[in-house]
């Protein structure tokens, strides 16, 4: 299921790059984000709704290719 | 956690403490059985973890085989405080001289473990206490220095016991501060100790009270005993709503969503943390509310963990509402909690502004958590309206004040 | 001026690279605490948020100077052994954050601070604040919502439960009375300083005008504090909050804290509450009542806050 309350944005880019997938999996505390076979990006729906807004993956992916969304503003 | 009257003599036996030939029984067949082997007259006493089970007619006398198995018969579908009995332990009976008390527990005010012991005993002590103090010892002792049995012998010596029952009443007690120790009881109490006409000293009836913290450390004697994991051995078993609880508590590592007792009102109460669930409980059964449970949520609990105790709770027949509220909150997330209970209702198939009577969560991220609430439609409110008044925003909805 | 703990107060944190160790960490550093070193066997040479982590207490001593206080955030298996590690290198106030110690350990943590002269508060609390000065332990959580709850002012506050000193110290702030130091005491069975053991600490500080305390149901800690108020004439009204009445009715079941099971009469809150008012404890039926109660106390001193 998507998130009710969050939504996380990833730029194509950043998802197909492994080493940038690996550090995001790596900074995000509630898994929200998980490596395909491939070492590409997958978002785990489930626990978007999960995210504490640390901003931890905005900071560790190039500026504006992370966004989270925030579903109730 | 409490012992049941034929674990505690198990453990006794284990550390060779004296007791009378005895067998927990299950049917009348083996009751008669076991009255035969042990031949003579018996005691037959239903096992419960609440006291007054004398008064409630679990205990019997008999003097022969048949009527052992007649008074196991009575004894069995014999309710004490609401419990019945587990099994039935049916035990040689004794021509007894004299009955004494012993019980080591902790005293919280000292912070130091206590042995206490009367020559009065096999009635209440609390009685003895008041009436009769000289007739009670309170003996303290180290958790530190080296122990030994003169804390024994000072606690019997102290109520004027002397002679050889002194010196065969002290290995007795000396073994049941050892045990109280070793397992990290709270509780190890012996009474009636009773001294028979032949001079021998046994243990009639026993309580053991393991700390509830230390289960982990002690699995193997529990195993032992056959005590699994999820008796939890309050005074009373655990309901299915609250196994439930439970279970929703332990999905992640995150927070407490949990220790969920049941009652059988209409609100659901999610409410937290420790201290402020007790102020949140009172709060609502003052102002007429009738709560359908008890939880406690707090230590920053994760989304998922308040979602499915929301949805638990309101599966709960007879459940109209809930109310959402604790103690302004440090470290627990005001945001993440709204998301569970918001999510929760929804999954459930109810709708949040109709079903959440109050949320009242103020703290970290409450300002995030306005948000989502205020989206759904949901009566919120901040530290500016107080704990007993929430409560009574949400009784008000019931209708019931 | 404020007890236990000052804007001076040097301290460690033994366990500090754990996850609630780096949160509490985080957070006193912000409010201004002075914490010189942190303990985490194994660890050494790391830091954390600059603060400096050895394998023992020892090595930090050797590198730094005594400190007074520490924090001991290590799981239940460990916290004897760190408790103990804390008092033998000279460490004089423990705070024990860790819950579920069985209180066997905790009987002998207290036993041999009191040998060496130490002092320890918990397990199973939130530490103490001296508000605007420092503050050691959880208590009230990150610095800027700790400031939101807790302001500097004549109030000494004792609390079994550490959310609910938060909840108080918000409530007097709201109605202008602020803080000379809160302490969460734990809220286990066997806790290192009881209320009638830290009422000296709150008597000899002219600061303080007025005590609020939380209390619950289990334990004799009321009753002893009913009694020392009696015997020493305490200067300092006392305004008493008592949760979980309804459990007076439930015998056996533990709710809330693992020091909360009424066992025996003397444990119910009908009991504590006739104690402690027949000492001149006034005993508040709801939070929001609290600052009133304590006005009035002072107000027929003759002393305005
Ligand atoms: S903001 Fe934090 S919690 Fe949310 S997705 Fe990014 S890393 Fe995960």
């Amino acid at each position: 299921m998507p998130g009710m309350f969050i939504d996380v944005e990833v730029d194509a880019k950043v998802a197909a790059d492994a080493e940038l997938t690996k550090k995001l999996v790596e900074v995000c505390t509630v898994s929200i984000f998980a490596a395909k076979d491939d070492g590409t990006l997958d978002i785990v729906e489930d626990n978007l709704d999960e995210c504490v807004l640390c901003d931890l993956c905005i900071q560790a992916a190039p500026k504006g290719t992370v966004r989270v969304k925030k579903l109730y503003e | 956690m409490r012992f049941y009257e034929y674990e505690s003599k198990a453990l006794f036996a284990k550390h060779g403490l004296p007791l009378g030939t005895r067998q927990v029984v299950n049917s009348a067949a083996e009751a008669r059985a076991a009255a035969e082997a042990i031949g003579g007259p018996t005691v037959i006493k239903g096992q419960v973890l609440s006291g007054g089970r004398m008064k409630a007619g679990a205990v019997k006398f008999a003097d022969t085989p048949d009527e052992a198995a007649a008074e196991f018969e009575a004894v069995l579908p014999v309710i004490v405080n609401g419990e019945s009995a587990r099994s039935i332990l049916i035990e040689e009976k004794s021509p007894i001289a004299h009955e004494y008390f012993v019980s080591v527990t902790w005293d919280g005010r000292r912070k130091l473990p206590v042995v206490l012991f009367s020559d009065m005993g096999g009635i209440d002590i609390e009685e003895v206490a008041e009436t009769h103090p000289e007739h009670l010892s309170r003996t303290h002792f180290s958790t530190i220095l080296p122990l030994s049995e003169r804390v024994a012998k000072e606690a019997i010596g102290a109520v004027g016991v002397t002679g050889s029952d002194l010196n065969k009443l002290v290995p007795i007690v000396y073994k049941l501060i050892q045990l109280f120790l070793e397992y990290d009881l709270t509780l190890a109490e012996i009474n009636p100790l009773a001294k028979l006409d032949d001079g021998r000293f046994i243990v009639l009836d026993g309580h053991l009270d393991m700390e509830a913290e230390a289960r982990g450390d002690h699995k193997a004697l529990l195993a032992e005993l056959g005590i699994g994991d999820d008796e939890t051995r309050q005074a009373r078993p655990p309901t299915e709503f609250e196994i439930a609880g439970a279970r929703v508590n332990a999905v992640d590592h995150r927070g407490v969503a949990g220790n969920v007792v049941e009652f059988d009102g209409n609100l659901g109460l999610i409410i937290g943390a420790g201290g402020g669930s007790l102020t949140l409980f009172d709060a609502v059964r003052k102002q007429g509310g009738k709560p359908a449970n008890y939880c406690e949520i707090g230590g920053n609990p994760s989304m998922s963990k308040v979602k499915n105790l929301t949805k638990l709770i309101l599966s709960k027949p007879g459940v109209d509402k809930i109310a959402v509220m604790m103690n302004v909150v440090s470290n627990t997330r005001v945001d993440i909690v709204a998301r569970g209970v918001i999510k929760g209702c929804i999954e459930a198939g109810k709708d949040p502004a109709e079903v959440i009577a109050i949320f009242r969560i103020p703290g970290a991220w409450e300002d995030e958590g306005f948000k989502i609430l205020a989206k759904h439609g949901v009566e919120y409110c901040d530290r500016s309206v107080s704990m007993y008044e929430a409560a009574g925003r949400a009784c008000a909805k019931m209708g019931s004040n | 001026m404020s007890i236990l703990i000052t804007a001076q107060t040097t301290f460690i944190v033994q366990g500090i690279t754990g996850r609630e160790a780096v949160n509490l960490t985080r957070e006193n550093l912000d409010y201004g605490a002075k914490i010189i070193g942190g303990v985490t066997p194994g660890r050494a040479g790391r830091d954390v948020y600059g603060v400096p982590v050895y394998d023992c207490v020892r090595d930090i001593v050797k590198a730094h100077g005594q400190p007074e206080g520490a924090i001991v955030s290590v799981p239940p298996r460990f916290t004897k052994d760190a408790v103990f590690e804390a008092i033998e290198n000279g460490i004089k106030t423990i705070v024990i954050v860790t819950e579920n110690i069985p209180r066997g350990q905790v009987a002998q943590m207290v036993e041999l601070a009191n040998l060496r002269g130490a002092r320890i508060i918990g397990p199973n609390c939130l530490g103490i604040i001296s508000p605007d000065e420092a503050k050691m332990g959880g208590v009230g959580g990150p610095a800027a919502n700790t400031r939101q709850a807790y302001t500097k002012g004549p109030i000494g506050v004792m609390s079994r439960s550490g959310g609910m000193t938060t909840e108080i110290a918000s409530t007097l702030t709201a109605a202008g009375l602020g803080q000379s130091t809160c302490v969460s005491i734990g809220g286990d069975a066997i806790i290192g300083t009881s209320y009638a053991e830290l009422m000296p600490f709150f008597e000899a500080d002219d600061e303080t005008k007025a005590i609020a305390i939380y209390s619950e149901p289990g334990g004799r800690m009321e009753a002893e504090l009913a009694e020392w108020v009696k015997e020493n004439n305490s200067r300092l009204p006392i305004v008493a909050f008592m949760a979980g009445r309804f459990m007076d009715e439930m015998k056996g079941m533990r709710f809330g804290h693992a020091g909360t099971i009424v066992e025996g009469k003397e444990d119910t809150t009908a009991e504590k509450i006739e104690r402690m008012e027949a000492a001149g404890i006034a005993v508040a039926e709801r939070i929001e009542e609290i600052p009133g109660l304590i006005r009035s106390a002072l107000s027929s001193k003759g002393i305005e806050v």
